[in-house]
């Protein structure tokens, strides 16, 4: 049941700078480690993480086993227009989450 | 580096031999010891890690479990009301068993007794969830203690906190109220 927490200003002007704040809840297990009996610990990562502002793609990153749990991905975009931005993690054994959040652009 | 922290803690100790509390009007909060950083991530809920504990608690909070099928919201409702203060009074007396228990334990407690569930591994993600929820709708009441049974334990508590132990001989008292807003080689030793 993974969780996320978006922050994007709810109101912003035409034309403004405006910074987008992601944290996903995931364990991001390295692949590196090992049990006390020595068996590797599968790697378990977020591999990709996109956003879509209106359905346009603004914003894509790649994550690799070096990140830390929880990861958190900040960004800035210009706010053109009204509507909805879209985030989307992807990663391994098949982890998909999606979370959406508007913003008004006056 | 390390050594000579130690050193000058050695000296610190020898001059305040006797243990002193802080008066309640220095105390600072463990908050004021965080980095700029730390407190930054802190100061902001869509930043804080600790939030997605917070919204899994939400969700377990609303989840039904054991033999009873009963959620926490079957009987408590909504949380933003009957929570509201109720992790400010923890630990708090248990008249049934006699003494204190933690946030932990109560919801242990509630989930065999009510619940008939099997109790949640102390530190499990559900547990540190669920109390995390309860206790984010006691965001800024004031810490409530001076429950009168409570006071055979907190003299008990006392006792061992400024007892003597371990290959340093240091109780407790020696770093977090002689010196508690000093350092112990890198580590601060904040009273929070």
């Amino acid at each position: 049941m993974p969780s996320a927490l978006i922050n994007v200003p709810a109101k912003a002007k035409r034309g403004d700078v405006i910074e987008i704040k992601t944290l996903m809840s995931h364990i991001m297990e390295t692949g590196y480690r090992h049990t006390a009996s020595g068996e590797v610990v599968p790697r378990d990562i977020i591999t990709n993480f996109v956003c879509r502002y209106n359905g346009n793609e603004i914003f894509r990153t790649d994550l690799f086993p070096a990140i830390a749990a929880n990861p958190f991905i900040t960004f800035f975009t210009t706010a053109t227009e009204s509507g909805k931005f879209e985030f989307e993690w992807i990663g391994d054994n098949g982890f998909s989450e999606t979370a959406s959040a508007s913003i008004t652009v006056e | 580096m390390r050594l000579a922290g130690l050193i000058m803690m050695a000296g610190l100790l020898t001059a305040h031999a006797f243990a002193a509390e802080i008066a309640p009007g220095e105390r600072r909060s463990g908050y004021s010891f965080m980095t700029p950083d730390t407190r930054a991530m802190q100061d902001v809920d869509t930043a804080n890690p600790g939030m997605l504990w917070v919204l899994d608690g939400e969700k377990l909070w609303n989840r039904k479990a054991g033999a009873a099928d009963k959620a926490c919201a079957d009987c408590h409702n909504d949380a933003r009301a009957s929570m509201k203060g109720v992790a400010a009074r923890y630990p708090a007396f248990d008249k049934a068993l006699g003494r204190p228990v933690d946030l932990e334990q109560r919801i242990n407690l509630c989930r065999v007794n009510h619940q008939q569930a099997t109790p949640l591994k102390y530190e499990s993600r559900d547990l540190l969830a669920l109390s995390a929820f309860v206790a984010q709708q006691s965001r800024g009441v004031a810490i409530e203690n001076g429950d009168p049974q409570l006071e055979p334990f907190v003299a008990k508590g006392r006792e061992q906190f400024m007892q003597r132990q371990g290959q340093l001989n240091l109780g407790c008292t020696n770093c977090h109220d002689d010196n508690w807003d000093k350092r112990l080689a890198v580590r601060t030793n904040t009273r929070s």
